[in-house]
């Protein structure tokens, strides 16, 4: 067997752009990947064009709120690009140089301040869009929503904030202002004192009526210091308390990490043991290396040895050139290769399976990509994102590859807090039984034609 | 090496329907025919590639060389990584001086280090002959051996081919070309349609043809040949 990987290895050597592409695509794939999944979407960017006066202020009672921030909170949570007119705000949006823009015209404050009069308005702000394709469309409304909801909500805020002030003041009294005068505001409690010291020098006849009016002063006094909170919660009425009730999930560095690594080891392993062992048969070796030189097993066997061998290399370098942008746990290598050999065991023994199946090795390569790419990424669907009979489809068919419980290997190598590694070994333990019973039947139909 | 009632069958179809022979040491036996006639099913039935559905094939043993119609050889290594690959698979005590033996057998000692890819067809083929040899075999199965090669190439495979004959090797091949056949096989084994229609020299081929279709008797050998097939209405 070792004069066949040698010969293999020489083989790799004297097609060095084939060789280089065998490492290099998967890898370029794998880091694209774990960008995408290690870094989130990127900020959008949106046009802003601010058309309200500087100055205005929503006012409240006639009082002016101090400024809830919207444009700050707005443009963290996008890359706000700033306009200074609605023509470039619309040309911006059809060239595409932004997602949308958002316009909040000048009458906006105003239409604000109505709401607390007898004539009240709707305030509006404006988005500009370009829906160039439906999922442009979805992205821009499910952005805008989320950012006026946002906008809504630090309104809500400052206004429930500033109403609970004005609360205070009548339960506890003391001073505010209006047109530039002090006003003082007696308040509940000193209006309830000031009653009960009143009482003993009131006529016996009016004491009941006073005391009526005391004990309305007490009660509307407690049942104010009940509304200061309940108007607190108007603003944000419902709070998120996760609780965890299953599925410990690894760090995202971790996950993108094992992605990327286990993308790199599929890819390697699959292609070169599939494309190895239609090889063989392309460059009519098989029936007289099969002749007697060596058995049908036996070159299984070198072939998927190849790419364990040839994956573990390509895997290891890869972990090291990651470990320049996030720590590794290196203590932790012998996990690392029992994932890499089991995962490389299973997935070269499907790549012998695909490869006696084909005949030529552009076929076997085309089929392998075609194979592993999509389970690639039916693996990374997550739960619940998906209709509960698409993703039981979905778990069954990546059940059967060993692309997920590679993942799931790797993942839980890398992951000191995650789950244990038993299970997902045993699970490509049984894929390599069955693929190589499935390669070896392959493999002798092939013979035979 | 000797082959009885061999029967060979793809489905409904017979590829092979009780052919037989026997080969002895040094004869050169060209297997001839039709396409579609059973060559490269008989000698891949010979060689141990394909299993027959009936019939019997003494051989010596495992000392049976064969060369397949395409040459199997790995296309991007070179002349002698080829060779040493084989002669170790092969389990050569000293592999290294089989392939100094192949190289020097198969005139391509100063080619030793290109790639086959880049050899012409005719090298190609005696690189595949040369690793067929590795076996050391009493008997050497060579399907169409010069196809897509000049005469030139030819006149030298035929040469290499002669002189292993002559050591003692039993060679039995398969051709398309009649003349070739004529030339240099001692015994022709004309197959049509799975069946052996005869088993001789070249020159009984001919007494035959003049029984069966006397007209094309004193033409060219590939005429007479082609007459007695249609005689025997194939």
């Amino acid at each position: 067997m070792r004069w066949l990987l040698l010969k293999d290895l020489q083989i790799l050597r004297r097609s060095p752009l084939q060789a280089a592409l065998l490492v290099l695509y998967p890898v370029l794939i794998a880091i694209l990947v774990g960008l995408a999944i290690s870094r989130g979407p990127e900020k959008p960017r949106v046009a802003f064009l601010n058309e309200v006066p500087s100055g205005a202020r929503i006012n409240v009672g006639g009082q002016q709120l101090p400024s809830a921030n919207v444009k700050g909170r707005i443009c963290h949570r996008v890359e706000c690009v700033f306009v200074s007119n609605r023509e470039v705000a619309e040309q911006k949006v059809r060239s595409g140089a932004v997602l949308a823009a958002l316009v909040l015209p000048a009458d906006l404050v105003d239409k604000i301040n109505s709401l607390s009069t007898l004539t009240p308005g709707t305030p509006k702000v404006e988005v500009l869009v370009n829906e160039e394709n439906p999922v442009k469309a979805e992205l821009v409304d499910d952005r805008v929503s989320t950012l006026l909801a946002q906008a809504n909500l630090a309104i809500a805020k400052r206004i429930a904030a500033e109403g609970g002030h004005y609360l205070q003041l009548l339960i506890d009294g003391g001073d505010f202002q209006v047109l530039g005068q002090t006003v003082h505001i007696l308040g509940m409690r000193t209006a309830a004192r000031v009653l009960a010291a009143l009482e003993p020098s009131v006529p016996p006849a009016l004491r009941p009526s006073l005391e009526q009016v005391t004990r309305f002063a007490t009660e509307a006094r407690d049942n104010l210091d009940v509304a200061g909170p309940l108007l607190d919660r108007l603003a944000q009425p419902i709070e998120v308390d996760k609780v965890r009730v299953g599925g410990e999930s690894p760090p995202l560095e971790v996950f993108a990490i094992a992605v990327a690594a286990t993308l790199t080891l599929a890819f390697v392993v699959v292609l070169l043991v599939a494309g190895s062992l239609a090889l063989e048969r392309e460059e009519n070796a098989f029936p007289r290396l099969t002749r007697g030189l060596v058995s049908e097993s036996g070159l299984l066997v070198e072939k998927v040895v190849l790419g364990i061998l040839a994956g573990l290399l390509v895997t290891l370098l890869m972990l090291a050139g990651l470990q320049l942008f996030v720590p590794l746990e290196w203590g932790r290598i012998g996990l690392w290769l029992a994932a890499i050999l089991a995962g490389g065991g299973a997935l070269g023994a499907a790549g012998a399976a695909l490869g006696a199946a084909a005949r030529e090795v552009r076929a076997v390569s085309l089929l392998a990509f075609m194979v592993t790419l999509p389970v690639a990424f039916l693996s990374l669907v997550p739960s619940g994102t998906v209709s509960g009979g698409l993703y039981d489809a979905i778990r069954i068919l990546t059940a059967a590859f060993p692309f997920k419980p590679a993942l799931q290997a790797m993942t839980a190598a890398l992951d000191s807090a995650g789950p244990g590694i038993g299970a997902p070994l045993l699970h490509l333990a049984i894929l390599f039984v069955a693929y190589a019973v499935l390669a070896r039947l392959a493999l002798r139909r092939f013979a035979a034609a | 090496m000797r082959a009885t009632g061999i029967v060979k069958r793809f489905g409904e179809r017979e590829a092979l329907r009780g052919v037989g022979f026997a080969a002895g040491a040094g004869e050169l036996v060209a297997v001839i025919g039709p396409n579609g006639a059973g060559k490269t099913t008989l000698l891949s039935i010979l060689a141990g590639i394909a299993r027959s559905d009936e019939g019997t094939v003494e051989a010596p043993g495992d000392r049976v060389g064969w060369v397949p119609q395409q040459a199997a050889l790995y296309r991007r290594l070179t002349v002698e990584e080829n060779l040493l690959l084989f002669a170790r698979l092969e389990g050569h005590e000293d592999p290294r001086a089989s392939v100094e033996e192949m190289l020097e057998l198969a005139g391509l000692r100063e080619r030793r280090g290109e790639i086959v890819a880049r050899l012409s067809g005719g090298n190609q083929q005696r690189i595949n002959i040369a690793v067929g040899l590795l076996a050391k075999p009493s008997v050497l199965l060579l399907d169409e051996p010069s196809v897509g090669l000049d005469p030139r190439q030819r006149a030298r495979l035929w040469e290499f081919v002669a002189a292993l004959a002559g050591g003692g090797t039993t060679v039995i091949f398969s051709t398309h070309d009649i003349q070739e056949a004529e030339r240099y096989g001692g015994r022709l084994l004309v197959l049509a349609d799975g069946e052996a229609l005869f088993d001789g020299s070249p020159d009984e081929l001919r007494q035959a043809v003049r029984r069966e279709a006397p007209e094309a008797a004193d033409r060219d050998f590939e005429t007479a040949f082609v007459a007695y097939l249609q005689h025997r209405g194939h």
